[in-house]
């Protein structure tokens, strides 16, 4: 499993805009580097990656081989309920892996 | 064009920046086509933020705000980055609704050379705004080895 730093709020107030940030460990390998002997290193690349606030997607992005090593996003959602937020990366070579976090909504 | 002493003493300066070829522009153009269905962008509302010098082209942190009230009846669906002369001018794009709360995101991106960055909103209208931002680059991102 890759290392992800997640940095969502643990307890807001309801209505309240939220910014959260996500960065993931991932070599982002463009396909377009050669290696040491010449040869091009075959691209490993993270697609999209999704957020889900109690089961909703809230957040979608696509990336692509110009997103840095490291992927990381930060975006905004409007804090509506208590619940599950989880981060969904998917890519190359089966890459897919799933964070979630609780908030918890006054 | 009258060469005047300004102009003339610029000139160097417009050498360091070398500029992008044709086939960079249209593969550029072709990129926001894609994007927009063929619809026309307007200039304005959207806020491209990078620094105009980049020393290194490997992270370079870049944000988009989009000036809208982000209701129901208001706000953007998508917003989509597009470069210049990396080798594939998609940078990133996302979906966004009301539930966003604002127009807004952030990432890391790379940049193989100085060039152009396009940040384009597709509102639920259905209207397109765009800005375009020039970025000078010290250090190339390793893209092509």
């Amino acid at each position: 499993m890759a290392r992800v730093l997640l940095r969502v709020p643990v307890s807001v107030e309801k209505g309240a805009v939220i910014e959260m940030r996500a960065l993931i460990q991932h070599v982002m390998e463009t396909g377009y580097r050669p290696n040491a002997e010449g040869v091009l290193q075959p691209r490993d690349i993270i697609w999209t990656f999704t957020c889900r606030y109690d089961g909703e997607a809230v957040f979608q992005a696509i990336f692509s081989p110009a997103i840095a090593a490291n992927p990381f996003i930060a975006f905004t959602t409007i804090a509506t309920q208590s619940g599950p937020i989880s981060f969904t990366w998917e890519g190359d070579n089966g890459f897919a892996q799933t964070e979630t976090r609780h908030i918890s909504v006054t | 064009m009258k060469i005047t002493r300004r102009v003339f003493l610029a000139a160097p300066g417009a050498l360091l920046m070398p500029a992008a070829t044709r086939a960079d522009q249209q593969r550029l153009a072709a990129a926001l086509r894609d994007f927009t269905g063929g619809q026309p962008m307007r200039e304005g509302r959207v806020r491209l933020d990078v620094s105009p010098l980049v020393e290194n082209g490997n992270a370079v942190p870049i944000s988009v705000v989009v000036e809208t009230p982000m209701t129901v009846t208001d706000h953007v669906r998508r917003i989509g980055v597009f470069n210049e002369r990396n080798p594939q001018p998609q940078v990133i794009s996302a979906q966004f609704g009301p539930r966003s709360g604002r127009a807004y995101l952030a990432t890391h991106i790379r940049l193989a050379t100085s060039q152009a960055l396009v940040a384009v909103a597709e509102m639920n209208d259905g209207s397109f705004w765009s800005q375009r931002v020039e970025v000078v680059v010290t250090l190339a991102a390793c893209i092509e080895g």
